[in-house]
């Protein structure tokens, strides 16, 4: 296994650039550039030195292989953050024998390969390091912490006392086994299935956490969409004026919204046109009004039928700030009359739709689940016909294991045979 | 020294796995000598007088299918059939008999007695002859030397035997031989890994002082099950078991003396198994239970000695008098052999290659209790595999091992040498993954072409396989070739969805409610194919959905077991790998990536750092 070394910390000036080192030679090269290295865990104002020049006076850290993010020897160089100093200290470890550049992630992969992580927290830890919203760091700090592998573990413990169950009465037909088993394991795959159910279901409302939502502004032309989309961003994200039509392509401002992501999406007005170009710019609209989370239905006052509002849409009055609002939301995107109220609207709406975020925040983690919970229906479905075919209800439940294999380890035959023996009495 | 004879290969031990062991190495054309104590004890059942049950019974199939013996001498000696499971599917049905103790000792003398290249050696081994490293013999107590490559020592329990009843502890195998402590003793200096297990017996019972007219009776099979695909019916007059219940009675007794029980009194340091517990620790363990279960099985057609299945004790003998006649038809049951747990010492079987040769000396060849297991089909098992290998090592040929996708054998060697044991290994149906494929029914199909390859099955019994298939094959594509709607199905019983759709003869066996009686009836093509013959075919049918399903797992682990790891592979070379890692793979030495992925602790990470150092080129290897 190589050494591998990069800083860890941003590039640019900064007052402080850190520069982590991990594998077998860590060690060594630390010793090499600092003389002496401080013991693990205590920090040491080390001169680095290559020869026989001061590259920079940095503080000085070490981790042992069973206490290190990599779970190798780890040696971390906190430099000043100037990017000559990074250069050269850089410079100094490409210098060093069996020592190279890590790629792009490697010191995580590391940690997967070599146990400090489980899959999920490396996907938990990418999702916080990319955290930009609270809900995101949230959610990111839940996975990295582990709460998969503890609710895999749980469900999986229910898999091994239903598969236990079957299997005893397979292994054990001759024995002082409990004749029924069948109310037990039915009782343990519908909690399975419940529960394994609302988690996938909430994997959509969690990618929605990390990716993000998208609140498109649609409505007649001129009705101040440009404007309002200005007043949300802070600046002149869209050009406006007085001619109808201004907007031709689709316009992303990114904010956050009551801890969310949020994109809004400024669209061409809705109208007929014989202007090609204008109806290319409609027809892009109309599609990524229908593809987003949301849409804010901006209207003059007078009927609208571009686009029928459903779900939670929301129509607003525009240009709240010349025509007299009865009633109902009224946003000026000129005064920033109403938008406070707006954002507190919009924030509501998302956040409902996030609350059945559960523990599983991705695709992959759903489908798991979801093919899980498909094994699990087909064995219900043999335990509970007439000419029941135990071993085939017992494979089913391998499957179920196998399919949240991609979430956890394997399971152990070792560990069956061990709750068939806790729980009944075996041997005639 | 004063003679020498001179064999290819020696079995140590009359036992189940010793046969198994002499009988295979002898089927395999080498001169071979079965060295036993007493050869008057040769096939003797020392445990239960029973034979097969769940997994068990897969193994004496697979045995079988070999061409070995204790399958057609048990088929022989069988006083009571039964299929376990039969109201489950086929895949976990296990065939299991009650035995005659006599009728199979006599039979299995008989067998060796007639199997050309097998010389019956009475004596006791006082040493292992070790020459070089490698073993060159064996000498006998009266000095007499037989030399040979390969040796196989099946010595069972009685390496090392302790006998406890209650507090009274002897040396001992079973009840009244001597061990082989000469052996064991130069075994010891051989520093092989050693492990204590424990394993008890019943108490057993004068069944002329037994009321069975008050006792439920557990009679055999209508249709008996035979173990052997050879063998047809029965030879022995069939008979019952009783079944009884032990009392509160027994119970109060039992928790009385606890203190006096040699295991709960703290004599025994030995593990013993989880599945066969005494009745001290189903008392202790399950005391919310009332009343235990009792089966009543006659160890012989003439013989009045019956076994009480359940009741495996170490308590003193006046407390097993005592609670004996607690139970239920037994108020008036003399005792003829109190009950006794034995310690005994076993080897470390990740100490052995997938062949049971032993790795630190070249030609030894370890086989059944020795290595941890329980059980005779078990040891027979593993008897089979050491003779089998034994003979082809010693005529060049290529070893014959077992994959655990395809056999019970297999699964049990790969568990043995990879995982080792924690307590006395008995099979069972949940140990193999592909048990859906693996079945008892299609054990000569998955066995016996490799049998044929290895050189280990008569022409008699290659005809007859051969047979079977054409029946098979032919039977198959009759029924492929007739199509069946579902209205013509739906009016043969078969419960089949009106869709319009037509099913082949083949896979209409697998629907619901497909009856092979009833579709005979109506379907002539059906009574074109013998009746076994459909009964084979509905099973292959039911399970070949499944089959599909694991055959990426079968490559999988296929894949993961034909990754060879050279003997004497460094793991010091691999950094990355913890040291605690290095330590377990060097010691454990797998064979396989497969066997390396099952230690204990071995991590996928770990697994691909080694897979990448085995791809590595030889060269930057050695430089490492």
């Amino acid at each position: 296994m190589d050494t591998i070394y990069a800083t860890a910390t941003a590039r640019g000036r900064a007052g402080v650039a850190v520069i982590r080192i991990s594998g077998p030679m860590a060690y060594a090269v630390g010793q090499a550039l600092c003389g002496n290295l401080p013991a693990p865990r205590v920090a040491g104002l080390r001169n680095l030195t290559w020869q026989g020049a001061l590259l920079d006076q940095a503080l000085v850290l070490t981790f042992a292989r069973d206490a290190s993010f990599t779970g190798e020897e780890v040696v971390e160089l906190q430099t000043h953050g100037g990017p000559a100093v990074v250069g050269a200290v850089l410079r100094a470890l490409a210098d060093q024998t069996g020592l190279r550049l890590a790629e792009a992630g490697e010191f995580t992969r590391r940690a997967l390969e070599n146990g400090v992580l489980d899959l999920a927290q490396v996907e938990g830890l990418a999702d916080l390091i990319d955290a930009e919203t609270e809900a995101q760091r949230r959610q990111a700090v839940r996975v990295l912490s582990g709460a998969v592998g503890e609710k895999v573990e749980r469900w999986r413990r229910d898999l091994i006392r239903a598969g236990a169950l079957l299997e005893a009465t397979i292994d054990f037909a001759d024995e002082d086994v409990p004749v029924d088993v069948s109310p037990e394991v039915l009782a343990l795959i519908d909690g399975l299935v419940a529960d394994l159910g609302r988690e996938a279901a909430g994997v959509a409302a969690a990618e929605r956490i990390r990716d993000g939502f998208e609140v498109a502004i649609v409505g007649a032309p001129n009705a101040g969409k440009s404007t309002l989309l200005n007043q949300l961003a802070g600046r002149e994200a869209a050009i406006t004026s007085e001619i109808a039509g201004t907007t031709r392509d689709v316009i992303e401002v990114r904010m956050e919204i009551a801890g969310l992501p949020v994109t809004f999406l400024d669209t061409a007005g809705l109208r007929e046109t014989a202007d090609r170009l204008e109806q290319a710019g409609i027809d892009r609209a109309l599609a990524r009004a229908e593809a987003a989370d949301l849409r804010l239905i901006l209207t003059d006052g007078g009927p609208f039928t571009g686009m029928v509002p459903r779900g939670d849409d929301l129509v607003v009055l525009g240009k709240a700030d010349t025509i007299y609002a009865h009633g109902g939301l009224a946003v000026s995107g000129l005064t920033g009359a109403g938008v406070p109220e707006l954002m507190a609207r919009i924030g509501e709406i998302l956040q409902r739709r996030v609350g059945s975020a559960g523990t599983l925040v991705r695709e992959r983690h759903r489908v798991a689940v979801t093919s899980a919970i498909a094994a699990l229906a087909e064995s219900r479905a043999e335990v509970v016909r007439d000419d029941s075919r135990v071993e085939l209800a017992a494979e089913h439940l391998r499957q179920a294991v196998r399919a949240l294999d991609a979430l956890v380890g394997r399971m152990d035959v070792d560990d069956l045979l061990g709750e068939i023996f806790a729980s009944f009495c075996i041997g005639k | 020294m004063f003679h020498v004879k001179h064999y290819d290969v020696i079995v140590i031990g009359g036992g189940h796995a010793g046969t198994e062991a002499a009988a295979a190495a002898a089927r395999m054309g080498v001169a071979t000598a079965l060295v036993t104590l007493r050869a008057e004890a040769i096939g003797a059942m020392s445990c239960n007088p029973a034979i097969g049950g769940l997994g068990k019974g897969h193994l004496v199939r697979e045995i079988d299918a070999l061409d070995g013996v204790m399958g057609r001498m048990a088929d022989r000696a069988g006083i009571q059939f039964r299929l376990l499971n039969r109201r489950k599917g086929p895949a976990v049905r296990g065939p299991r008999a009650q035995i005659d103790r006599r009728l199979y000792r006599e039979a299995m003398q008989q067998e060796l007695a007639r199997q050309p290249g097998l010389t019956i050696i009475e004596g006791e081994v006082s040493r292992l002859c070790i020459d070089g490293g490698a073993i060159s013999g064996v000498e006998l107590a009266s000095g007499v030397v037989l030399s040979a490559g390969r040796v196989v020592l099946t010595a069972g329990t009685f390496l090392n035997g302790v006998i406890h009843i209650g507090d009274q502890r002897m040396q001992g195998g079973r009840m009244g031989d001597s061990p082989s402590r000469v052996l064991a003793a130069q075994l010891a200096e051989l520093a092989l890994p050693v492990g204590r297990l424990k394993t008890g017996t019943p108490p057993r019972l004068d069944g002329r002082t037994i009321d069975w007219a008050r006792l439920d009776s557990q009679p055999g099979d209508d249709d008996p099950a035979l173990f052997s695909f050879l063998s047809r019916a029965p030879e022995a007059r069939q008979i019952s078991c009783g079944i009884t219940h032990t009392t509160e009675a027994t119970h109060q007794i039992v928790r009385d003396n606890l203190s006096r029980s040699a295991m709960y009194g703290g004599h025994i340091e030995g593990v013993g198994p989880r599945y066969c517990p005494s009745i001290e620790d189903k008392i202790v363990r399950f005391a919310d239970k009332t009343s235990h279960q009792v089966f009543l099985e006659p160890e012989g057609l003439d013989d009045h000695t019956v076994y009480p299945n359940g009741l495996s004790t170490s308590l003193p003998e006046e407390v097993q008098h005592a609670y004996i006649r607690t139970i239920s038809g037994l108020e008036r049951t003399e005792i003829l052999q109190p009950g006794y747990a034995i310690e005994y010492d076993y080897f470390d079987p990740r100490s052995l290659h997938l062949t049971l040769e032993t790795r630190s000396v070249p030609g030894l060849y370890f086989a059944g209790q020795i290595n941890g297991t329980t059980g005779y089909e078990e040891a027979a098992a593993q008897g089979l595999v050491a003779g089998l290998n034994a003979a082809a090592a010693s005529c060049g040929r290529a070893s014959v091992e077992f994959s655990r996708t395809e056999s019970y054998i297999g699964v049990m060697i790969d568990d043995l040498t990879s995982r080792g044991v924690t307590e006395p290994y008995r099979m069972f149906t949940s140990r193999a993954e592909f048990r859906l494929t693996v079945r008892a029914d299609n054990a000569d199909r998955r066995l016996t072409p490799v049998g044929l390859s290895a050189g280990c099955v008569s022409d008699a019994r290659r005809i007859s396989f051969e047979a079977k298939l054409d029946a098979i094959d032919r039977g198959r594509s009759i029924l492929a070739g007739v199509k069946l709607g579902p209205r013509e199905l739906g009016a043969a019983g078969v419960n089949v969805s009106r869709d319009g759709v037509k099913r082949n003869g083949y896979e209409a066996l697998s629907l619901p409610g497909a009856d092979i009686v009833s579709l005979r009836d109506v379907f002539p093509a059906f009574r074109e194919v013998e009746f076994p013959v459909l009964e084979q075919l509905q099973i292959d049918s039911t399970y070949d959905q499944y089959a599909d399903r694991q055959s990426r797992e079968v490559a999988d682990l296929r894949r993961q077991e034909s990754q060879r790891i050279p003997a004497g592979f460094n793991y010091d070379l691999i950094s990355g790998l913890s040291n605690e890692l290095k330590l377990k793979l060097g010691r454990q030495q797998p064979e396989s990536l497969l066997q390396a992925a099952r230690i204990e602790g071995v991590t996928p990470a770990a697994l691909l750092l080694v897979l990448s150092h085995l791809r590595k080129p030889s060269a930057e290897r050695q430089a490492g």
